[in-house]
């Protein structure tokens, strides 16, 4: 599992923010579009495309992408 | 003491027992004077709920009811019935655009092929004597409202509630009455899985107007209505049961 590949596809669950606002660093908290539904969408895309259960307790625990990267490689 | 709500001298299956409206319904049955039959697929969850019955002669009957073999068991083992309580049920989160055949299918052959098939086998076998009182669990998820995320949940308990009206006229004659409670957001474990978070139910119960979800006995006392001679001529219809939830 590659980070920039898990990048491109969390990015890939938005709407109407531009690809280049999301890196490594990004908290992705903070973004204007994060809500319970691009949680859930997370969550979906994280299921569908890494075959993993990722919890919404484990998404409250994350600030940065690269932190929610490091719990799903763990999963 | 007259008391049309009383259980006393009926026998009732109460599938689902292991825990939430399953458990809370077959314990309260019990002190309303049932014999109860307590089905689930954890038999040490199941003895949890029989240690807290009241009475005796009641039932445990250990059986998966998403395979055909276990429902055949449960309709084999369980005695001749004057209620059903077809409980057993799951939700599982996931949006509309990660739906896959494999979670539909689960989803839809535990909260509605099992219980539809169990209450056809049990009603061709004979166990269901005449005056039966049939409740189903639904939702008020899919009839009357929506949950971000429940869409399998709706879909699956949308159906019950069509087939609750549907069969309610077919057996009517043969004097079975069918019904359904629907709650709103009741405190049981059935959203364990993690996939939403306490945070989002702290804030979905302040979406109630009584700022509380409800328990679980609350429902077993509307099913114990509705197994009861109390409710003989309601045929066909859903409880809801939202604390005001809907009216907004």
């Amino acid at each position: 599992m590659e980070l920039q590949e898990f990048i491109s596809k969390f990015a890939g669950v938005f709407e109407d923010t531009d690809a280049s606002e999301i890196t490594k660093e990004t908290r992705f908290k903070e973004l204007e579009e994060w809500s319970s539904l691009t949680g859930l969408m997370v969550i979906g895309m994280v299921l569908d495309d890494y075959g993993k259960n990722l919890k919404a307790d484990d998404i409250r625990k994350c600030v940065t992408i690269e932190e929610l990267f490091n719990v799903v490689n763990a999963l | 003491m007259y008391n049309p709500f009383s259980l006393e001298g009926k026998t009732i299956l109460v599938t689902g027992a292991s825990s939430g409206i399953g458990r809370a319904t077959a314990i309260e049955c019990s002190k309303m004077g049932a014999i109860v039959i307590i089905s689930g697929r954890n038999e040490g969850r199941l003895q949890e709920t029989l240690s807290q019955m009241d009475g005796n002669g009641h039932q445990i009957i250990v059986a998966d009811l998403s395979t055909d073999a276990g429902v055949q068991l449960l309709v084999e083992t369980c005695p001749k019935l004057d209620g059903l309580v077809n409980n057993a049920g799951y939700t599982h989160t996931m949006l509309t655009n990660f739906i896959n055949r494999e979670a539909l299918s689960q989803q839809l052959e535990v909260n509605t092929v099992a219980p539809i098939l169990l209450f056809q086998r049990l009603l061709k076998t004979k166990k269901l004597q005449k005056g039966t009182s049939v409740v189903f669990t639904a939702s008020i998820s899919g009839l009357c409202c929506a949950v971000l995320g429940n869409v399998l949940y709706s879909t699956s308990k949308s159906a019950i509630n069509g087939f609750v009206k549907n069969a309610a006229l077919d057996l009517a004659g043969k004097n079975i009455r069918i019904n359904a409670v629907a709650p709103g957001m009741v405190d049981t474990h059935i959203l364990d899985a993690g996939t939403i978070s306490e945070e989002q139910l702290n804030a979905e119960r302040q979406r109630y107007p009584m700022k509380r979800f409800g328990k679980p006995e609350e429902v077993a006392w509307s099913i114990i209505y509705l197994l009861s001679d109390a409710s003989n001529f309601t045929t066909g219809s859903t409880i809801i049961m939202d604390g005001g939830f809907t009216l907004q």
